[in-house]
């Protein structure tokens, strides 16, 4: 099934276009790589697909609906969560919490019986702390639970993130760098960790990395960008041959030296 | 409404415009490099006239001599207040210190209370700014003139501290980036107090001119006048120096306009000033001159 | 198991604070009872502030505003419609405003709904502004609203005000409405909702993208807020019996976001203290100014000089205490008995060093 379709969009901030004439479609289950040079517009692409920014030109269909210029907590509540480049953490409040509020958006019960702690509340509180607390133990931080979110080292924040997103029930997950930071034990374990996700959660993926043993290890299908434009899609083999990408990446240093 | 009257208007729109603009700046430079509401303004504005009538009454000093002498007093307590109240709060939550400086908003106001008491002086005038000028039918006191021209002289003056000298240029830096220009050795601490000491004087000087076209001075007469121009900053964008001074004219102007052609309306004069407030920051919410800073994601 | 502990020990609490209320109400002199009223109105007003600003993040300066809807509403109902005939002079009362009349509690009540409904209103638009020019705007609106009331003579009195509210507010009512305020709002805080709003103050982005609509949740935030202002309005107008638009100048609102901040934001328990302590002291400090002898010295009374002290007081304690007296650290009971606990050991170690 053919869960996400970017029809030819392109974005323009003033002058710059940041994205032009992108064009993606994802099936069901597939993990896929979006590489590229600093400032191709990697994360401009995940922007709009989140809703944070509204294409300039064109439409994007999730499960073949239009959710272009949708507000991104609907878009959330459709099912596409993501990760940051930046972390961002709700640092001042404990890791737990920062995992259940990710269960937010699904809440059943209304604002009164959460005040005044209504017996279906209080069961519905407590299922998402247990599957909050499961969701912990699979990236180990379970055991830090009651710890501020800020006070995580950097690669533990990472996927604390990713572990929140995964509370919101996505069907899509966009990850923005998620082995950035990390050191090579960590990010041999989040690879596995990410593929097992696939299976367990039913998830399509969209990674942006520029590690690329994690993007050349798990993907099956890679997307290149430069400046805006897409250069080359194809399997990890085609894309580490391909000339075009070669030149993105090395031709720009090689003119310099 | 007859093109004279109106014209009239304009002028004393012009001329109440100036007013919030010279008050406007100490707010603006001071938030522009501490993202500081820097609350206690509006009561160092009051201080300078009354430190004008005390150095007539009872240093006997002449008029001009006790003006020079009550706006260097204003910008010394303006910079002291700083040192004191805003200094040990640097690295706290903004919070705290917008706490304090209502803190020194409140004690500078009673202080005055205690020190000059509650009761409203008259303050003494020289007689070339109480003198009325005819221009066909358009009456215009010269006081009128004498806060536009003033206003435009200590702008200019303000304008070429701040772009021409090095220690424009330092405080320039400073409100780009404080930690920054720090470890590029401008000497944060001076640029700080001479930023407040700028500040502060402009707002004597627009006390002065102030307690001349209303010549009642009271402890708590900074509140009103130091609310409207930290709106008239808000407006103008805050922490644009000339955004400032547009909007400080902006809002003199339409104040004055406003009780023109709505005399039915005048009680709302002061919710009229805040509702345009609140129009611009819906169209524009930094302001109209101010930059647009927008988070990356 | 402990969940149920700690629900006795907050009725056990409770009953304390109403044996407490019961011998205030009764044995403290008015003045007493007065500081305590306006000490437990401020903590009203406090954690409806702290809701707002200290747990969404929302930096809102118009507590004022929804403080004096509340005061007139309250004013306007509980006034007897005979008294109200003679007590507007400048202009006669406008009709239905002459006939209506409600008990206290209904009038609290409406206080509230009427302050939350123009929260809402103001809230819906305001709400998109970002720190401190929300600040200045709601600020704005609060001064509108009191230049409304000022030219409004034949519903408010214009600026002479509403002289001889009843006075029915007491400690049952004032605490009694602080405690229900600090049950509703710690529920809310406590729970997904509450979360949700934290989440928004931590990070605006990052809580839209999981979900979190920041307007509605804002926006509910705002309102509830204002309810609780609306509602300590109402009690502050039959505590005062006279209120006019002075009342409700922005230094009103200054007073609340020194009590919030004082207390250490987003935390209840701060507020709570810091409520009561700013009030005693505001008042204790009364006899400076009124001329004291100190041994032989005559000190003469000196207008003025209780505010010039308070403000000192203030600014060193803002000073010293950076992040406010309890630093956002909140009361419970699991604490409580840890603190307990360290006490009772402590001293368990030193009687045994001594002997």
């Amino acid at each position: 099934m053919e869960i996400l379709n970017i029809d030819n969009i392109t974005m323009q901030f003033g002058g710059l276009t940041a994205v032009k004439n992108f064009e993606l479609r994802l099936q069901s289950g597939e993990l896929v790589g979006l590489i590229g040079p600093n400032g191709a517009g990697k994360t401009t692409i995940f922007n709009m697909i989140t809703g944070i920014y509204t294409p300039t030109i064109n439409r994007i269909y999730f499960k073949e609906m239009d959710i272009t210029g949708m507000k991104p907590d609907k878009i959330a509540k459709l099912g596409i969560a993501r990760t940051f480049q930046n972390v961002r953490l709700m640092e001042n409040l404990t890791v737990i919490d920062n995992v259940m509020i990710g269960f937010h958006l699904r809440l059943r019960s209304n604002l009164a019986s959460a005040i005044f702690k209504f017996p279906g509340y209080i069961q519905e509180e407590e299922n998402i702390y247990q599957k909050s607390i499961e969701l912990l133990e699979k990236v180990d931080l379970e055991r830090c639970k009651m710890e501020n979110a800020g006070s995580l080292p950097y690669g533990q924040q990472r996927k604390l993130e990713i572990v929140r997103a995964l509370a919101t029930e996505p069907k899509l997950l966009l990850l923005d760098e998620p082995a950035a930071g990390m050191n090579p034990q960590e990010t041999k374990e989040l690879m596995c960790f990410i593929q097992k996700i696939i299976d367990d959660f039913d998830l399509t993926i969209l990674l942006i990395e520029h590690d690329m043993k994690v993007v050349m290890g798990i993907c099956e299908r890679i997307v290149v960008l430069n400046y805006g434009l897409t250069i080359a899609e194809g399997n990890p083999k085609e894309i580490q041959h391909n000339p075009e990408v070669i030149k993105a990446y090395l031709g720009v240093e090689a003119q310099y030296a | 409404m007859t093109i004279n009257l109106l014209l009239q208007n304009i002028a004393n729109g012009l001329s109440l415009g100036s007013l919030y603009a010279l008050i406007a700046i100490g707010y603006t430079m001071v938030y522009g490099i501490l993202r500081l509401i820097n609350f206690a303004h509006g009561e160092i504005f009051m201080l300078a006239p009354y430190f004008l009538y005390f150095g007539i009454l009872i240093f006997h000093l002449p008029w001009w001599a006790s003006t020079i002498v009550a706006i260097g007093l204003t910008a010394f307590t303006g910079m002291l207040s700083e040192r004191i109240a805003y200094k040990p709060l640097r690295d706290a939550p903004r919070i705290s210190a917008l706490i304090s400086a209502i803190g020194v908003s409140f004690f500078l106001q009673n202080l005055a209370v205690v020190v000059f008491s509650g009761i409203p002086k008259s303050v003494h005038r020289p007689i070339f700014f109480t003198k009325i000028y005819q221009f066909g039918e358009i009456r215009i006191q010269s006081t009128l003139f004498a806060s536009i021209g003033v206003s435009i002289i200590f702008l200019s003056l303000l304008l070429y501290i701040i772009y021409q000298t090095k220690t424009g240029l330092a405080m320039r830096a400073i409100s780009r980036d404080i930690e920054t220009s720090r470890l590029m050795g401008v000497g944060v601490n001076r640029a700080i107090s001479i930023t407040f000491a700028i500040g502060s004087a402009l707002a004597a000087v627009g006390g002065i001119l102030w307690s001349l076209r209303f010549p009642q001075i009271f402890p708590t007469m900074g509140m009103i006048p130091g609310l409207k121009a930290f709106i008239a900053a808000v407006v103008g964008g805050i922490g644009s120096i000339p955004g400032a001074m547009l909007g400080g004219l902006i809002l003199g102007m339409s104040e004055i306009l406003f009780v023109t052609f709505l005399p039915a309306l005048s009680g709302y004069r002061d919710a009229f000033v805040f509702f345009i407030l609140i129009i611009i920051l819906l169209v524009k919410p930094d302001g109209i001159l101010g930059i647009k800073v927008q988070e990356k994601v | 198991m402990k969940k149920q502990k700690e629900k006795i020990c907050t009725i056990i609490a409770l009953i304390i604070l109403f044996i407490l209320v019961y011998f205030a109400q009764n044995r403290l002199d008015a003045y007493k009872i007065r500081i305590l009223n306006l000490g437990a109105i401020y903590v009203t007003l406090g954690v409806s502030l702290n809701l707002i600003y200290g747990f969404t993040g929302q930096f809102s300066l118009g507590h004022a505003g929804f403080m004096a809807i509340g005061a007139y509403v309250t004013a306007l109902l509980v006034l007897p419609p005979y008294y109200k005939e003679v007590s507007f002079i400048l202009e006669p009362l406008i009709w239905p405003f002459t006939v209506i009349h409600a008990p206290f509690i209904i009038a609290l009540f409406l206080s509230g709904l009427f302050a939350a409904l123009v929260g809402f209103l103001i809230g819906l638009p305001v709400l998109r502004l970002k720190g401190d020019y929300l600040g200045i705007a709601t600020l704005g609106f609060a001064e509108i609203i009191r230049v409304i009331a000022n030219n409004l003579p034949h519903i408010t009195n214009g600026a002479l005000g509403i002289k001889g509210i009843p006075e029915f507010t007491n400690l049952w009512w004032t605490i009694g409405v602080a405690v229900v305020t600090i049950y509703i709002i710690k529920g809310l805080i406590n729970s997904s909702y509450g979360r949700a709003l934290m989440a928004i103050r931590e990070n605006e982005i990052a809580a839209e993208v999981i979900g979190i609509n920041l307007t509605n949740n804002k926006v509910m935030s705002f309102t509830i807020s204002a309810f609780f202002a609306g509602v300590a309005g109402g009690l502050f107008a039959c505590l005062l019996t006279t209120i006019d638009p002075k009342a409700f100048m922005f230094v009103m609102t200054f007073n609340i976001l020194a009590v919030v901040v004082l207390g250490g934001l987003g935390s209840i328990t701060g507020t709570v203290i810091a409520a009561f302590l700013y009030n005693i002291f505001l008042e204790y400090l009364r006899p400076i100014e009124a001329g004291f002898n100190l041994g032989p010295v005559h000190f003469p009374p000196i207008p003025g000089l209780r505010m010039v002290s308070f403000s000192i007081l203030l600014l060193v304690l803002i000073l010293y205490k950076q992040r406010g007296l309890l630093g956002g650290i909140e009361f419970t009971w699991g604490g409580f008995f840890r603190f307990c606990n360290k006490l009772f050991s402590n001293k368990k170690s030193t009687e045994g060093s001594a002997s």
